[in-house]
């Protein structure tokens, strides 16, 4: 109980560490990024936001910082995230992000989910079969694979399945001339449009969990529980999976746990690439724009799903594992 | 603990940016036996390098482009920002590359583009690294308060979102220069590196030769800086190449979004105009394809070295054969 307090107590030093680093930074900046943003945008900003921007960084404003800073906790504490300056003029902050959530949580959600799945497999089975072809291709090859830049890898398949071969669409979430609904269509639409980031992203995440799970499963394989198994003469796949990898398996179970609060905030460049609609891709949207309530906005709802996911994790390995209680 | 975890490939991993831990569970070299001197255990890294097969490719690649970016003008003669030549000209003789929709020479902007790239992976691996030396050094010696507070900071470092983070701050920065993107770098990475530091110094704490400097009377930065640092080499090595691939993987990703500086010649600024000038559809992939496969060739020169650095600490990871090998020769 009191590490889980603990780690909440960290929680909430975190959450508020980067909402202040939201109020701090564009503080910081030489010249007032707002000012900037003002000047770029003439005629777009109504009247309206823009004395909205000039409260949010402290312009033309006769309350001193401590004043501005707690209005701004205040604000964000109670879902009051003002509106998007540029990117879409007058709409709703906390609208804009809802749409975009659902989109990124199904495109990384899933293949974050597969990817874990897949490369624990393939490093248990790779582990197991030591010094067999794929053991011995595995750790070169899948070294290479996780420094491929995402985007880099999306432009890649662009080229080859979208450009030359015309396989599939890599353009948007789903073609605009369709109404979203509940019909084939629809559905078979958007999963043509999300099979190229979700294969990016497959690509490029799959090696770290395959050199995690197969460099603790070696080490593993050399306990002597393995051994007594082979010597009581268990089949092999029971030996694989219910003694070496289930023991094997708690770095990468703790890495898929954190790896989940990354979903929300992981893919940006991807979506980017694909104009693929979610989270990271209205990310970039506002800092082309110069849109920074969006900008903030975001910022702080990606960190805070990385935060409940670390919680989370933390409480699960705790009940898991007596050990991390102990040593706390 | 959950901090420690093995890889995180969404987070951190945003432009592939695999996070520190993704070369296995220890996350770097485990500690060498206390009391190696820094120049032995150099000297066993550079045997271990020639002897790992991993190790010597990721060595000859990195010479490979610190030679190249040393001496671009050897290799590529044409000035790589001069917009003279005709657009959207195929690889040929004179242009090895072709020709971008700008008219500059392709390969020219390769070859200078490797220069940019490398300093700031060299510049803020070293940064990043020595900031975690010292910080890791101070909270494991200092202890109490001290110890509280940097490892309070180094655990929030540790689990804020770093790419969005630094998207933020480049856009308010209205694009980051070469130097303003090293800093950046350099202060939003050094946090887990610092907790290995501060684990292994723990660690050192009581053993005798530290106890035998205090008992000559060595002062605490000597004892520090002559019995302390050298023992950690090698991880302070691993945790070079580390910071130094996340750099490069940083640095292009922002180039590519257009938050680094778009006059500058450099991989990421390269594919961020090829992207632009909607490269694919004029039929001139090898704008996208080259400096790709350049980012991709260094990151991996820094990740083989460092996953071989992995197998010569752990010896059960090492390829199966040279495993067999070797205990032919040495039973036992």
């Amino acid at each position: 109980m009191r590490f889980v307090l603990r780690r909440l107590g960290f929680f909430l030093l975190t959450l508020w560490v980067a909402l202040t680093l939201n109020f701090v930074l564009p503080r910081l900046m030489p010249g007032n990024p707002a000012l900037a943003a003002i000047a770029n945008h003439k005629g777009v900003i109504s009247p309206q936001a823009l004395k909205a921007l000039e409260a949010q960084f402290g312009l033309n404003t006769h309350q001193n910082v401590v004043a501005q800073y707690f209005k701004y906790l205040g604000n964000t504490a109670t879902g009051n995230w003002g509106e998007s300056l540029t990117t879409q003029p007058g709409n709703s902050v906390a609208h804009m992000v809802l749409d975009a959530i659902p989109w990124t949580l199904g495109l990384v959600g899933v293949t974050t989910v597969l990817a874990f799945v897949l490369g624990t497999l393939i490093g248990i089975v790779g582990a197991w079969r030591r010094g067999g072809h794929l053991d011995s291709l595995m750790p070169p090859v899948f070294v290479i694979m996780t420094v491929i830049p995402y985007f880099w890898m999306g432009l890649i398949l662009i080229l080859i399945f979208g450009v030359k071969l015309h396989w599939l669409p890599y353009f948007f979430t789903y073609n605009i001339t369709l109404t979203p609904g509940l019909n084939w269509a629809f559905i078979s639409n958007v999963l043509e449009h999300a099979i190229l980031p979700a294969f990016t992203l497959l690509i490029t995440t799959i090696g770290t969990w395959i050199l995690t799970m197969r460099n603790t499963m070696i080490t593993t394989l050399a306990e002597d529980y393995v051994r007594m198994a082979r010597a009581k003469g268990l089949p092999g796949h029971r030996i694989m999976f219910d003694y070496a990898a289930r023991n094997a398996i708690l770095p990468n179970l703790t890495g898929f746990a954190m790896s989940l609060g990354f979903v929300v905030g992981g893919a940006i460049l991807i979506e980017e690439v694909f104009n693929y609609e979610g989270v990271g891709y209205l990310l970039l949207q506002a800092v082309n724009n110069d849109d920074y309530p969006l900008m903030q906005a975001l910022f702080l709802l990606i960190t805070v799903a990385v935060l409940l996911a670390i919680l989370l994790s933390d409480i699960g390995v705790a009940l898991l594992d007596p050990r991390t209680r102990a040593a706390s | 603990m959950a901090i420690m975890a093995p890889g995180d490939p969404g987070s951190v991993s945003e432009p592939g940016q695999p996070t520190p831990t993704l070369l296995g569970p220890t996350g770097g070299l485990p500690a060498p036996a206390g009391g190696i001197t820094g120049v032995r255990s150099l000297r066993r890294m550079t045997r271990a390098v020639t002897s790992n097969r991993k190790a010597t490719v990721g060595a000859l690649l990195l010479l490979f482009f610190c030679l190249v970016a040393l001496f671009p003008g050897v290799i590529a003669h044409d000035n790589p920002n001069a917009e003279i030549y005709p657009r959207h000209l195929g690889p040929s003789a004179q242009h090895l590359l072709g020709t971008t929709a700008f008219g500059q020479d392709m390969f020219a902007q390769l070859v200078w583009g490797t220069r940019p790239v490398l300093l700031i992976a060299l510049l803020a691996g070293f940064g990043a690294t020595i900031i975690a030396m010292l910080v890791g050094v101070a909270s494991a010696f200092l202890g109490g308060a001290w110890d509280g507070v940097l490892g309070l900071v180094t655990d929030v470092l540790l689990v804020i979102p770093l790419f969005p983070l630094l998207i933020i701050i480049a856009s308010y920065l209205h694009g980051a220069g070469t130097t303003v993107l090293i800093a950046v770098i350099i202060l939003t990475s050094w946090s887990y590196t610092a907790r290995q530091v501060r684990a292994q110094a723990l660690s050192l704490r009581s053993r005798d030769f530290l106890n035998a400097a205090r008992v000559r009377g060595e002062r605490s930065l000597y004892i520090i800086v002559v019995e302390i640092i050298p023992t950690m080499t090698s991880l302070l090595v691993a945790a070079f190449l580390t910071n130094a691939l996340y750099a490069v993987l940083f640095s292009a990703s922002l180039q590519f979004i257009g938050l680094g500086d778009p006059s500058s010649t450099s991989w990421g600024t390269m594919l961020y105009w090829a992207e632009n000038a909607e490269a694919f559809q004029t039929g001139q992939a090898q704008w996208i394809i080259a400096p790709g496969l350049c980012i991709v060739a260094l990151g991996a020169a820094f990740a083989l070295l460092n996953y071989a650095f992995d197998e010569i600490g752990n010896p059960a990871l090492r390829p199966a054969r040279s495993m067999r090998r070797t205990s032919v020769k040495r039973p036992g």
